[in-house]
């Protein structure tokens, strides 16, 4: 039994926005795909090969470097890949 | 939140998620009401933006959360600075959070408040035990969790951690000190009481028992501080050294100041990349190979934050070894108390 009927909340009182996911596209052919490195060590081996095998499924690539893995995007790179791309894979590391 | 009449206030606050596993204080109207008379800033005032989510919080929602955590009303001004400190672009917070490495904000207390609050800064300083400790490092921590949204396995990705994340804060002895503190170093003058936020992993002894010089001892605790984080890294990480009194007195008794200490310290701080390359020595792990036949330090300048505490008794010091650092990683931050 709880002996304090009022408690105030410690948290920000706020509410995710929830947002419908694009769907996944049935074929890269055609598509742009952005490649956004975070700048983590072999970021680079592993989107490379990612280029090789989807630039064969037809789809154009754009790379992407974040400054610093230790920071979120900056919004102009993030506005950047969400205005020229029909998709992004993002690597992350080691 | 209202609470029903059967309920159990400490389970339904664990329910909500507002808690770091162990029970909090209940923070009744009342209870953040004189919290709030801990401070001269005005319960609405927008203290910082909270990371990662990036809240908008105010002192009395810091207040919420020192109740929680079980601090008294007179602490409240040291939470308030550590948590503009940790959540400063510099200290990085949403990084500290993110990362897979196993660190978290180390909160070191100058000045005179500390001991007017009752800090500890003597005998298991580095431990549990002193209230104003333990409960303000466990606030700063509640307010990043409950306003930011940084909580473990979220967006706190951390391997291993540590248990000084459940809130590590300290006191520099200052009294007992033949130097200028951490905060002095650090442009702000012994009136002045200060916080400083410093992203490390948990402490490690250093065991010197036998050095009565400060040339020996100051050998040892270099030996220490080369294997920070990884004896592979270098200059991209600071480090924390915490010199106990027992330590300390072999620099009173040589007439060492801090200038002297680093100068020393600093020239044995120095790494021949030959042996720290990939592979050297049978180990993958390294810096790469074209770096080779040159000599670095370990550390940045400034990079190694000297702070003195502890017990009396006890020929140990402490190195606290760092996360990335400069404007990719964490720098440390400083910030005034403001009663």
């Amino acid at each position: 039994m709880n002996t304090h009927a009022i408690v105030l909340d410690p948290t920000a009182e706020d509410r995710p926005a929830e947002r419908e996911r694009c769907l996944r596209p049935e074929s890269l052919a055609g598509l742009t795909v952005g490649l956004l490195d975070i700048s983590k060590p072999r970021g680079d081996v592993f989107l490379d090969r990612v280029e090789e095998r989807i630039s064969g499924l037809g789809a154009r690539v754009k790379r992407y470097t974040k400054p610093t893995f230790t920071k979120p995007a900056p919004v102009d790179l993030r506005h950047e890949i969400a205005t020229t791309c029909d998709a992004v894979i993002e690597a992350l590391a080691d | 939140m209202n609470l029903a009449a059967l309920e159990d206030d400490h389970e339904a606050m664990f329910d909500q998620g507002w808690t770091d596993g162990l029970p909090v204080v209940p923070p009744t109207e009342a209870r953040v009401a004189r919290m709030l008379e801990g401070t001269s800033r005005d319960a609405h005032e927008v203290v910082c933006l909270i990371p990662p989510n990036l809240a908008e919080c105010s002192v009395e929602k810091v207040a919420v959360n020192a109740v929680l955590a079980g601090c008294r009303p007179e602490y409240l001004p040291v939470v308030l600075a550590s948590v503009e400190a940790v959540c400063s672009d510099e200290f990085n917070m949403h990084g500290v959070l993110a990362t897979t490495m196993s660190v978290g904000p180390i909160l070191v207390v100058n000045g005179p408040l500390a001991s007017q609050i009752g800090m500890n800064s003597g005998i298991n300083v580095l431990g549990h035990g002193n209230r104003a400790n333990s409960s303000i490092g466990r606030a700063v921590q509640l307010v990043v969790r409950n306003m930011g949204g940084g909580a473990p396995g979220g967006v706190d990705r951390a391997t291993l951690g540590h248990m000084g994340k459940q809130g590590f804060c300290f006191a520099e002895d200052e009294t007992g000190s033949p130097w200028t503190s951490l905060a002095e170093e650090r442009g702000f003058g012994p009136d002045l009481s200060a916080v400083t936020a410093f992203c490390g992993e948990g402490p490690r002894l250093v065991v010197d028992q036998r050095s009565r010089s400060p040339e020996s001892l100051t050998r040892m605790l270099a030996d220490a501080l080369l294997g920070a984080v990884s004896p592979r890294m270098v200059m991209g990480l600071d480090a924390m050294l915490v010199i106990s009194p027992e330590h300390m007195s072999r620099y009173r008794d040589a007439g060492w100041n801090r200038t002297r200490f680093t100068e020393e310290i600093s020239a044995l701080l120095m790494v021949e990349t030959d042996g720290i390359v990939f592979g050297a020595g049978g180990i993958e792990e390294g810096i790469p190979e074209g770096l080779a036949g040159i000599t670095v330090p370990k550390f940045r300048p400034g990079g190694l934050l000297v702070v003195h505490a502890g017990g009396p008794a006890g020929l140990f010091s402490a190195v606290i070894g760092g996360w990335l650092n400069g404007p990719a990683g964490s720098e440390p931050v400083t910030r005034e108390v403001i009663p």
